[in-house]
């Protein structure tokens, strides 16, 4: 841990995004569907964006443009200034479902990334590293089956850290896990960020979670999703969930989605 | 799956099994299994044949000694676990094969109720073990040889195949209707092709094994390949992975289940193709000694042939998945532990 995190403080600050004029659709049956309409926003090295907006708006296909899974079918996606013409090992994404590979146990699944690039003899300790970082050193041996879900995404996340990666996306990571869960790796997903200074891009559509991770929330509209509000979350960390700065905001963001009534 | 502490601190259902089981009590089954062993070796001695079978003797010889085996095994198996473990659940079957073994004797030598030559005696049977080994080893080599080449050509060729297949697009587009055309039709059709196409009927015969067992694995490997989950080529990709890790380290594990079914459906048509072209062309073979017998009347000699070809392919089957088993131990938990 201590390894990874300083060599982050070092190096690896996180890299800065720049995304103009992005609009992308799908060719389904019926004709083509529009998911993301003229999305612009710039994020720098070291922020938390949250992208918040209602369930099935094409936040996630944003966030596959990110990673390189897909070109854009318009608009610009710079990282640092330069083109992100696919996949790179620097963008990790962490997916809603830990996606480990069943075949792998535990270790072998955090390897991944340092396998599929050659580094794996050299860099052996990082995936010691990583799962101590989450918590997870004494379930090396264990396969995916055998793990819970809140251990299954803790894998996935050391996956993505054992990389060293100058920017997270993060596809609603905790969407899928029980409530304590969920509140003790926000907890967790914090400290990460904060020891060791990558971006973050959160896609979730949960306000409370955006607020307590997020130094900027992006609101989206309904799809196609267009940006309806760009907020500053301006407090420091760590931060107390029932705080009344972050009560406002929430009745704020609550009114953008069409929800104010309840609150 | 509930709260985390819990999560933690609950042991890993690694197989510590609770061996703490109260001590067995006598093996009752066992000791009615000895006694019915002991009752065929009796009923074989003392009730006299109804025609001359030389080999009666050597039965009755052969049950004694299983007999006595199985005694020293009952009577021991308390203080030995592991044997135990494995010996107490057969025991039904222990008891219902003496049983077995004592009528097949009565109807066949004692009473000589079933017609000649059709039906054999277990001495007779025994008799072809003990006079005729070393022409059913031969053809048991023979067949294993033919079986085992062909097999190996047919599998490694239809596991490339289906990787070819399930992964590139062109490789798809010429081949999917080659196999829909051929993969239906029964390997044993391309027998007369074969058998002149070839230069020896052995080399035919294994073209046709690694045809039968090809087609099974080229199919459900390409299943297996195209069925694999994009979001495992997403983390793969998104972590730095070149199409060749793609391929070998994320598309051909995750197709391992299909391709073992492949395998074992492989491994089945190659039987019936190999006994078929030993009966039909190759001059030797488990296929052919059973032709033969049947050719001079030699039944007994045949159903020992058939008793060996089953416990031949029993056995292949058992070893194909003792491998599976080895190699996909991580789906233990998936389909079940």
């Amino acid at each position: 841990m201590v390894a990874l995190a300083q060599q982050a403080d070092q190096a690896l600050l996180g890299l800065s995004l720049d995304i103009s004029g992005i609009s992308h659709h799908f060719d389904l049956d019926g004709g083509p569907l529009q998911v993301l309409d003229d999305v612009s926003f710039s994020v720098e090295p070291g922020e938390f964006v949250a992208l918040l907006g209602p369930s099935g708006c094409g936040k996630s296909t944003l966030l596959r443009l990110v990673a390189g899974l897909e070109p854009p079918r318009q608009g610009q996606l710079l990282e640092d200034g330069a083109p992100i013409t696919g996949p790179h090992p620097s963008r990790v994404v962490m997916f809603q479902d830990p996606t480990l590979y069943p075949w792998r146990n535990v270790w072998d699944n955090v390897a991944l990334g340092l396998e599929a690039r050659g580094l794996l003899k050299t860099h052996k300790t990082r995936v010691d590293d990583a799962l101590r970082l989450v918590g997870l050193d004494g379930f090396a041996k264990a396969f995916p089956h055998q793990l819970s879900g809140g251990m299954a995404q803790r894998v996935s996340l050391a996956r993505a850290l054992v990389n060293d990666p100058r920017l997270l996306v993060l596809d609603e990571p905790l969407g899928k896990l029980d409530s304590l869960t969920r509140l003790a790796m926000q907890g967790e997903l914090v400290d990460l960020w904060r020891r060791s200074g990558f971006t973050a891009l959160l896609v979730t559509h949960d306000v409370e979670e955006a607020l307590f991770l997020a130094t900027r929330v992006l609101v989206f509209s309904e799809r196609p999703a267009r940006i309806v509000a760009d907020l500053k979350v301006d407090m420091t960390y760590p931060r107390h969930r029932s705080n009344s700065y972050l009560a406002e905001l929430r009745h704020e963001i609550m009114v953008l989605l069409g929800l104010g009534a309840n609150w | 799956m509930s709260s985390e502490t819990l999560e933690l601190s609950a042991p890993l259902p690694l197989g510590a099994a609770a061996n703490a089981e109260t001590p067995p009590k006598t093996w009752w089954q066992g000791l009615i299994a000895v006694l019915a062993w002991a009752g065929a070796a009796g009923l074989t001695v003392l009730w006299p044949d109804e025609d001359t079978w030389d080999f009666t003797p050597h039965l009755a010889a052969l049950l004694a000694v299983l007999t006595v085996v199985l005694a020293a095994a009952a009577l021991t198996e308390r203080r030995l676990p592991p044997l135990s473990a494995r010996l107490r659940p057969l025991g039904p079957w222990l008891i219902a094969l003496a049983i077995l073994v004592s009528l097949w004797q009565v109807v066949t030598a004692k009473l000589g109720l079933l017609p000649r030559p059709f039906f054999h005696p277990p001495q007779s049977l025994l008799e072809v073990y003990l006079s005729d080994w070393e022409m059913l080893g031969i053809s048991v080599a023979h067949s294993l040889r033919l079986l085992l080449l062909g097999y190996a050509i047919g599998a490694s060729l239809g596991f490339i195949a289906g990787i070819g297949l399930g992964w590139s697009k062109p490789v798809a587009y010429w081949g999917h209707p080659v196999l829909r055309l051929i993969g239906p039709l029964p390997a044993t059709a391309w027998l007369p092709i074969a058998f002149f196409a070839f230069p020896s009927s052995a080399s035919a015969s294994i073209f046709l094994v690694a045809l039968a067992s090809g087609i099974p694995v080229a199919i459900l490997t390409w299943s297996g390949v195209s069925g694999v989950a994009n979001a495992y080529y997403d983390i793969a990709r998104t972590l730095g992975a070149s199409s060749r890790f793609l391929v070998f380290k994320v598309a051909i594990p995750a197709a391992m289940p299909h391709v073992f079914v492949g395998l074992f459906m492989g491994l089945g048509s190659s039987f019936a193709v190999l006994v078929v072209a030993e009966m039909l062309g190759v001059k030797a073979g488990l296929g052919w000694y059973m032709q033969w017998a049947q050719g001079w009347g030699a039944y007994g000699n045949m159903y020992a042939a058939l008793l060996v070809l089953a416990l031949m392919c029993a056995g292949l089957v058992a070893l194909l998945f003792k491998i599976r088993d080895r190699l996909l131990a991580w789906q233990k938990g998936m389909v079940r532990w």
